[in-house]
């Protein structure tokens, strides 16, 4: 059997390159950009009256469709965008020593950013940049979408840049390639089934913020792009059960459909470019790859494009040959280390200075010790949610991980649930907390398990499915009992996994708080207590320096408990309970 | 020592005085060549022989441009290279092929490279296939291949570009033995074309045989850090016979020179050898013990390459065997011949036990680090010491891999030696009689607490 991959958005936390010190400076750095985004869109309260957006959508059932695809082509226009950023970026990273020491660490930090505190942060950029029309709504719910997918990607493709086989990174220098020939002959190929799976994981992750994303309510006002997700805040607002079933039903059928039409034909394809002699045994397959191979589309498509790529060819080779220069003046580059340096590191004290001005003229410092406080309530959150998760789940995965046939059933299921935006369902649990009156303090926690628990179960499955059979028939023919077989295999054998499943749903958790601790039905709105809820309403209210300290101590926390708790959690799963 | 220049021919690719150390993790530097000079000819095979570790692999890349010299320089045809050398194509051990590639895209990456117009690249690489004898497989993925048929098209690539050097990093090692002889016979033959573009071969291998059979010259690294040892010339007639006494005199003087005392390091070397000065060679202890039992096969004396030979091992696979058993004394070398001591012998014919305690003998006196180990673990107190004091201590002569290597060797021998016993979880070693001692305690009181709650 295959062994089924970890489902992670977060895996590039685990393995970060960079130091806690950069991690710092960059935070910071971070915190400053965001600050002047606020800065350029301070004039802002004239071109937002302007926006034709309406604050809702009808419910009528008939628009759906248009709805739904509407809401699909955001999430692909947010893909190609990735895409595109992952090259620049990623090669960038790779391959300039200066911007690796900036982009590496500010990648690490910006994973960790709340991707709906981005949000909040560019909006009012977004709206400013097309006043009069609903585009800026729009590019905002693309930009979401991106930020939910590209970190990990970019990281992916980084990864495989940096990794790449020593002798096929010299029979390129060796062949004198040029800097476009060695980037789509050998860098992207060889990239391409990490970026696959990490675009495929990650789009799975986006539908989540493609729904809380087309329904914006920033600075006293609530904007509605046509889309799946505002017809469900609409059908709640409405409290009409029938209508949001039926959006249940449209989205389970996309996320499906956009499966079975997309993903699963290109990671079949994407098997061209596995290295090594190794030919997996359970070969991806994909009936839709098998269709198209079959047809002559392609082939024609592809000699309208010959051109083309000929003509990209000739213009690009005055950037030069895909080599790097033996000699260095190891002085001149000292120096311009140095240089780098102290620019970098006074534009981040520069900004910061004026950032803490603008905070402490609009809101006052406190503020900081305010949202920390309120954090800690998130936080609390976050971890009862982790345990209760770990309880439930580690059990009922590695059950299933440990049999094929289970395993063979549950997990597309699983995965599916995993992708499934969970805050369609908010609406449902938000109608049972009111009838319970149970205080959305408790109740928040239900909300943003919704959608992190699944990673938990995912890659425990996945790690469970990975113990060796001989480990399993040993533990047997010794007799172990249940307490012995969990103690010496199969815990140390899934720790890995459950770290990395960990570590993916305590990010989806502190996500989703921001729109987990405001929620509504009818005219009803319970509010809890918690950092994601200091975000939500600042935004909403237009009180942006509230929002950058709320998204600032958010990413703060997530930082600091990925480097304080995951990664040694990881690394000691690396060094001591792996199965190689 | 300088290879010296064969008058009247010209110079392809010049190397002065090439050293190359690399920065290792822990801040320590890791020199890798030392002072090494040569010259490629026109119209001659180069061969560099070595064991590994003597850098045969970083010269040839610093030859072809792919790394930087950390002091000297290399010139292509008297030009200074800053770059990939512009007149060198290299055969991989690995292949190198782009496995997305058929193995037409293949053989015009090169091509497309250089800019060559779309028909006149087709053509070419055409021909280069047809010449390696790859016609039928243009189309084929690297994958779908043979490992012999993925070399055919690593040469395809290389010489369709007609480089005027043609440079080999062990191309023929990842194949097996048939198929190796086979493309080994077909580049000998195309060499010896009078129209073949490429003007000079230089290739890295640690099989003497291959050497002798390709080369007109060998130049014989040594280790730690790598230089010339010898410089060989090879006047056989082609085509050369392996049979005949010529060839195995050539070799045997060849195993000589690799195998023997290599006066420029042990100038080098201390008065008194130390865990620094005298590394532990990569072998283990049930590897020895094989090594001794075939010899002992042997009437207790072995022709080493006819050894390598019986048991299809690379020199490579077998020197560190051989440079372990005569470190501990368990065999003498002579040449190419290697002799069963009278420890050997007794380690061999001995029960377990009783080998254990002649193993420990020998490693204490004749291993370095683990004489170093045991005598730092009876000098503490406890008999306990972390594995990060010898870590520290290695650092200063090792890069960190080699330290961790270095360690992993003396644990292994001194854990079979039961001189000390190591714990990995704690990084402790603890000298045996304690942790013997320590263990008869703990069951004693264990068996006395039984004995308590027993009704």
């Amino acid at each position: 059997m295959a062994t089924p991959r970890p489902f992670t958005s977060q895996g590039s936390s685990l393995r970060a390159r960079s130091h806690i010190a950069a991690d710092a400076v960059v935070l910071l750095g971070v915190a400053v950009l965001f600050w002047l985004v606020i800065q350029l869109s301070h004039g802002i309260t004239a071109p937002f009256d302007q926006v034709t957006a309406p604050s809702t959508v009808s419910t009528d059932p008939a628009n759906l469709p248009y709805y739904a695809a509407r809401s699909l082509l955001r999430m692909f226009a947010a893909l190609a965008v990735s895409v595109l950023f992952t090259f620049v970026y990623a090669t960038a990273a790779a391959r300039s020593r200066r911007a690796e020491k900036v982009l590496l660490p500010t990648l690490d930090v910006l994973q960790a950013v709340p991707v709906l505190g981005f949000l909040s942060i560019t909006l009012s950029v977004w709206l400013l940049l097309f006043p009069g029309t609903a585009l800026g709504v729009e590019f905002a719910s693309i930009f979401a979408i991106f930020t939910s997918q590209v970190w990990n990607m970019t990281f992916a493709f980084y990864q495989s840049l940096i990794t790449q086989p020593r002798d096929l990174d010299e029979a390129a220098r060796l062949l004198r390639l040029t800097k476009w020939q060695r980037f789509w002959k050998l860098d992207v190929p060889y990239g391409t089934i990490p970026l696959v799976w990490n675009g495929m994981m990650s789009f799975g992750g986006g539908w989540f913020f493609l729904i809380a994303s087309e329904v914006i309510s920033v600075n006293n006002r609530v904007y509605a792009l046509p889309g799946i997700g505002s017809y469900v805040a609409a059908a709640s607002q409405n409290e009409e059960i029938g209508r949001l079933l039926l959006a249940i039903g449209v989205m389970i059928v996309m996320v499906i459909g956009v499966n079975f039409l997309f993903w699963r034909p290109l990671t079949a394809w994407a098997e061209r470019f596995r290295t090594g002699d190794t030919v997996t045994v359970e070969q991806q397959r994909s009936i839709m790859l098998d269709l198209l191979r079959r047809s002559v589309i392609p082939a024609v498509i592809a000699r309208v494009l010959r051109p083309v790529g000929v003509g990209l060819e000739r213009i690009t080779r005055p950037l030069g040959r895909s080599d790097r220069p033996l000699r260095v003046n190891p002085t001149r580059r000292r120096i311009g280390d140095i240089v780098f340096t102290v620019i970098v590191c006074a534009l981040i004290g520069l900004g910061l200075v004026r950032m803490l001005g603008y905070i402490s003229d609009n809101v006052g410092l406190d503020q900081f010790a305010v949202a920390a406080g309120l954090g800690l309530a998130t936080f609390a959150r976050v971890l009862v949610l982790l345990i209760a998760g770990t309880l439930i789940w580690v059990p009922i995965g590695v059950w299933i991980g440990l049999s094929p046939k289970v395993t063979r059933f549950a997990q597309p299921v699983v995965q599916v649930l995993a992708s499934f935006p969970a805050n369609f369902l908010f609406p449902f649990v938000t109608l049972l907390l009111i009838q319970t009156g149970v205080s959305l303090n408790i109740g928040g926690i239900f909300l943003m398990a919704l959608g992190a628990q699944w990673y938990i179960l995912f890659n425990v499955i996945a790690g469970a499915a990975a113990i060796p059979n001989d480990l399993r028939e040993a533990a047997i023919n010794l007799r172990l009992g249940r307490y012995h077989t969990w103690r010496y295999l199969y815990g140390p054998a899934i720790f890995a996994s459950w770290v990395t499943g960990g570590i993916t749903a305590a990010g989806g958790a502190w996500n989703a708080s921001i729109v987990a601790e405001v929620v509504s039905y009818g005219d009803q709105t319970l509010t809890a207590t918690g950092l994601g809820a200091y975000i939500a309403s600042s935004t909403a209210d237009g009180e942006f320096a509230k929002t950058l300290v709320g998204v600032t101590v958010m990413s703060l926390f997530v930082v600091g408990l990925n480097r304080l708790f995951w990664r040694p959690l990881y690394g000691f799963a690396e060094r001591r309970l792996s199965l190689t | 020592m300088t290879a010296s220049p064969a008058p009247g021919r010209t110079a392809l690719i010049e190397a002065e005085h090439l050293s190359k150390s690399f920065p290792a993790a822990d801040g320590s530097v890791l020199h890798v060549l030392d002072d090494v000079t040569l010259t490629l000819h026109e119209g001659e095979v180069v061969a560099l022989l070595g064991k590994s570790g003597s850098g045969k692999s970083t010269l040839l890349r610093t030859l072809a441009g792919l790394i930087a010299p950390s002091s000297g320089e290399v010139r292509y045809r008297g030009a200074p290279l800053n770059g990939a050398n512009p007149g060198a194509a290299m055969v991989f051990q690995s292949f190198a092929l782009m496995p997305w590639l058929t193995v037409q895209d293949n053989v015009e990456l090169g091509l497309r490279a250089a800019g060559v117009p779309d028909k006149q690249r087709r053509q070419r690489a055409l021909d280069a296939i047809d010449q390696i004898g790859l016609d039928g497989f243009e189309t084929a993925y690297p994958r779908e291949l043979s490992g012999g048929m993925r070399q055919r098209v690593g040469f395809a690539r290389a010489l369709v570009l007609q480089p005027d050097v043609l440079m080999m990093d062990e191309p023929f090692s990842a194949l097996d033995v048939l198929t190796s002889e086979n493309l080994r016979g077909e580049l000998i033959s195309l060499w010896a074309r009078p129209d073949f573009p490429t003007k000079s071969i230089c290739i890295v291998t640690h099989n003497i045989e291959e050497a002798v059979l390709l080369a007109d010259r060998v130049l014989v690294l040594g280790s730690g850090p790598g230089h010339i040892k010898a410089e060989v010339p090879i006047l056989l007639p082609r085509p050369r016979d392996r049979r005949s006494p010529t060839f195995d005199a050539a070799v045997d003087r060849l195993y000589a020179i690799l195998t023997g005392r290599d006066e420029r390091s042990a100038a080098e070397r201390a008065a008194v050898p130390g865990p620094l000065t005298h590394p532990l060679p990569d072998a283990s202890v049930g590897g020895l013990a094989g090594l001794v039992e075939i010899v002992y096969a042997h009437h207790g004396q072995a022709d080493l390459p006819d050894l390598a030979d019986e048991l299809s091992f690379h020199v490579d696979d077998l020197l560190p065997l051989v440079d372990a058993a005569r470190m501990l004394g368990l065999l003498d070398i002579d040449g190419a011949q290697a002799f069963l001591t009278d420890t050997g012998r007794a380690w061999y014919t001995a029960d377990i036990q009783r080998s254990k305690e002649v193993f420990a003998t020998l490693a204490v006196e004749h291993a370095p680090l683990v004489a170093t180990i045991v005598t730092a673990l009876e000098n503490s107190d406890g008999g306990a010491l972390r594995d990060d004091f010898f870590r520290d201590l290695l650092r200063r002569g090792y890069n960190a891999d080699d330290t961790e290597k270095q360690l992993d060797i003396a644990i292994d021998w001194g854990r079979y030696g039961e001189l000390f016993d190591y714990d990995a979880n704690t990084g402790e070693l603890v000298l045996s009689e304690i942790a013997a001692a320590l263990s008869a305690m703990l069951i004693s009181r264990d068996t006395d607490n039984d004995g308590g709650q027993a009704p």
